[in-house]
């Protein structure tokens, strides 16, 4: 395939494309859910992190300290760094998923900061969708609430696959060993009913700063690691599965150029597996096979892909591939159903879901309408009780339903792949996000 | 050229990134009818059109570009505009201000910033042309009201944003559905720190506009900001201009644009002095985002970029 020059009048002392930038190593990405209520100091805790990384900005913490000072606190309130909108600001609550970004030499990090409280359910699925991590705080006075294994339940349901608990507050608890391990034990007991494949326990002051960014010398008994030194080096990348391949179709590059004219490369970003040149592939819905004839990033060819790489495959054969369609190898491909059974959670106050509700929904790059076919239960997040009598769901609520697509979905149970496993479910009288759903 | 990368299957925060910005671009070229990217010619346009490029080649940017032209924009920022354009091969549209102005459009009351009225300038062009999504460059690192913003921001038929009203955002799965009149601003770059985009242009050895680099220029103190003389500027008696080294954090409008004095002449030194710097790129000079607290949501609110 031809290839241009990408770099066009880069200034001469620029760093070329392969030096490691301001002499920084190569760092990578880990997305985190935050949980707990303002109680439980967690916007305490994520300014604690912007700042002890250095990622508040003195005209921030001016701001910041300015508010605090009118309000008559005694100590700047760390909180008041992660209000966003002016209605959240006079009431004194979070009402929405924020997002928050730092960095240290090792990693970025992006923080999906979400309210705590049952009405914000949504907010924490939303949260948790994208997670690598979620990190759920207690007040180590009050311990295990019915909030925290709410969060914990959640998380295990949108399958985070790592999950850390932040015991705060221990300044408040003369620093006890005795009060932590209780906290420790029980959680650890309600976590085997979940999936929770890590849990990680780490005892914290986030207003005093203890085992926040530095091992504390007040709690001499344990001898884990920082919660930031955690969040650095926890290892995340076998969490993506890289054995089932699977690249559904985004977008059909065709430039009808002089250049490239037979060019024709499907688009995507890989959601499973490692595809490399010359490797068969199975093409669905049609059936079709072929084989890779070179995977594009741009205008270099690379010798594999993996997610979350976004690409574009060219194929030896000249086969009709559209967006919706899905790239898999024969012998390891999903079984297409229009029958879907799934965990769903509902977002919206109105409509309800209810029996034979009809929806449009989105999966992958695929789109088209569901019927409800039957609504099997709900599930109690607090007490995870089924409620079989359930007729319908409504905002923030949870559960088990059977839906028939217009169009079959390629998808994959979502234990076993985040992305093939997740749709959402799209009102469409207004066009608003109504479900999330995760296919069992 | 085939190249071997990643044999541990990661990516480095940066691949990560820009895999997801990519899947952006392609999934609004797939599903909206007339898509626009909104091109202000600043480092963070320039890093979204580069992601634009890469989305789509070898074939061209599938859609248009639209610069809201204040009439007090840097030359240097529009020459960089119309190289990228050239080089791309992508239709610019240029939507004036000052005929905005003229055309009755938007109201010139002699208060309203320049920056302002390009809101209304910029509806009206959205809607003259019927775009139905706009690509912005708004980070969501830069200010508060912008971490809580959508990749995908829908806007109702007056381009308003209703915080409340947001619709949840599920792993990578964007709802594009609008209604006839409404349109969708998409963002990119949502997830990416200045610092990212710094490291970005870095790395992509791309062109921008010579006044992010450490130049002698004449300026003057207002309010605590170091500003541009230029012929759009009337010097208040207490006001002495003097020439002193300085580049630029943010481009905008020229009357409202503050330098900062530095030597960094390099990607990597305004790199370095981005790591140590003490106030964000906006307080720092942009006299737009100064008015209240929560400028920047009454801004958005109104259909702001």
């Amino acid at each position: 395939m031809a290839t241009s020059d990408s770099s066009i009048s880069g200034r001469p002392s620029m760093a070329g494309p392969d030096s490691s930038i301001s002499g920084r190593p190569s760092m990578d990405l880990l997305r985190f859910a935050t949980a707990g209520s303002v109680d439980d100091g967690k916007s305490t805790l994520i300014g604690r992190l912007l700042l002890d990384s250095k990622q508040i900005f003195e005209d921030q913490l001016e701001a910041v300290e300015r508010t605090s000072k009118e309000r008559g606190f005694d100590y700047t309130d760390l909180a008041l760094l992660t209000d966003g909108l002016r209605s959240e600001r006079e009431q004194g609550i979070t009402i929405d998923v924020a997002y928050r970004y730092f960095a240290t030499p090792r990693r970025k990090f992006i923080i999906a900061d979400t309210p705590g409280h049952v009405q914000y359910t949504r907010n924490m699925v939303t949260g948790a969708s994208t997670a690598d991590l979620g990190l759920v705080l207690v007040d180590a006075r009050q311990g295990m609430t019915e909030q925290s294994r709410r969060h914990a339940v959640i998380l295990s349901l949108l399958r985070v696959p790592h999950l850390v608990l932040a015991v705060n507050k221990m300044d408040l608890v003369d620093y006890s060993e005795e009060v932590f391990e209780k906290i420790q034990a029980d959680f650890t007991s309600f976590a085997t009913k979940l999936t929770i494949p890590d849990l990680t326990v780490i005892p914290i002051s986030a207003l005093k700063g203890d085992n926040v960014v530095e091992r504390s010398e007040r709690m001499p008994w344990y001898d884990g690691s920082s919660l930031l030194h955690h969040l650095e080096h926890i290892h995340v990348a076998s969490d993506r599965d890289l054995v089932d391949t699977r690249l559904p179709v985004q977008y059909v590059v065709r430039p009808k150029s002089d250049d490239f004219h037979d060019y024709r490369g499907y688009a995507g970003q890989i959601a499973g597996g490692v595809l490399k040149p010359g490797d068969e592939v199975l093409v669905l819905p049609s059936g079709f096979t072929s084989r890779i004839a070179a995977i594009d990033a741009f205008d270099k060819e690379v010798d594999e892909a993996f997610p979350p790489m976004s690409v574009t495959v060219r194929l030896e054969d000249d086969l009709d591939v559209s967006r919706g369609d899905m790239i898999c190898r024969p012998q390891n491909a999903p079984t297409p159903s229009q029958d879907i059974d799934a965990m769903v959670c509902w977002m919206a106050n109105e409509p309800k879901l209810r029996q034979r509700q009809k929806l449009a929904f989105k999966h992958t790059t695929r789109t088209g309408r569901v019927m409800v076919k039957d609504l099997q239960y709900r599930l109690d997040v607090n007490t995870l009780h089924r409620d079989l009598d359930a007729t319908e769901l409504g905002l923030n609520e949870m559960g088990r339903v059977q839906l028939r697509t217009t169009v079959p979905l390629l998808c994959d149970p979502y234990e076993k792949n985040r992305t093939t496993g997740s749709f959402v479910l799209i009102d469409e009288a207004t066009g608003v996000t109504v479900g999330a759903g995760m296919i069992n | 050229m085939t190249i071997v990368t990643h044999t541990d299957y990661r990516l480095s925060h940066l691949d990560e990134l820009e895999a997801e910005s990519i899947h952006i671009f392609r999934e609004v070229a797939a599903e909206f009818e007339k898509p626009v990217l909104m091109f202000s010619g600043g480092k963070d346009s320039i890093c979204m059109m580069r992601l634009a490029e890469k989305a789509f080649y070898p074939a061209k940017i599938p859609f248009p570009v639209l610069q809201i032209d204040t009439g007090y924009d840097f030359a240097e920022v529009l020459a960089t505009r119309d190289r990228w354009v050239d080089r791309l091969g992508v239709r610019l549209i240029v939507a004036s201000v000052e005929q905005a102005i003229k055309d009755g459009v938007v109201v010139d009351d002699g208060k309203t910033s320049r920056n302002r009225l390009q809101t209304g300038t910029l509806l009206h062009t959205i809607e003259d042309e019927g775009f139905t999504a706009a690509f912005g460059g708004g980070r969501r690192d830069e200010e508060k009201a912008r971490a809580k913003e959508r990749v995908y921001s829908h806007r109702d038929e007056f381009g308003q944003w209703d915080p409340k009203m947001q619709r949840p955002e599920l792993w990578s799965l964007y709802n594009g559905k609008i209604r006839e009149g409404e349109h969708m601003r998409v963002f990119p770059l949502s997830n990416w720190t200045e610092l990212d985009v710094w490291h970005y242009i870095g790395r992509e050895q791309i062109e921008i506009p010579s006044i992010y680099f450490a130049h002698e220029r004449e300026v003057f103190d207002r309010d605590g900001m170091l500003l541009s003389t230029s012929e759009y500027v009337t010097l208040k008696a207490d006001e002495v201009p003097e020439v002193r080294t300085v580049r630029f954090r943010t481009v905008g409008d020229m009357t409202l644009t503050g330098c900062v004095e530095s030597t960094a002449s390099t990607i990597d030194e305004i790199i370095d002095e981005i790591a140590v710097a003490r106030v964000t790129e906006r307080g720092a000079t942009r006299g737009d985002d100064r008015f209240s607290e929560a400028a920047m949501e009454d801004r958005k609110r109104e259909g702001y970029f």
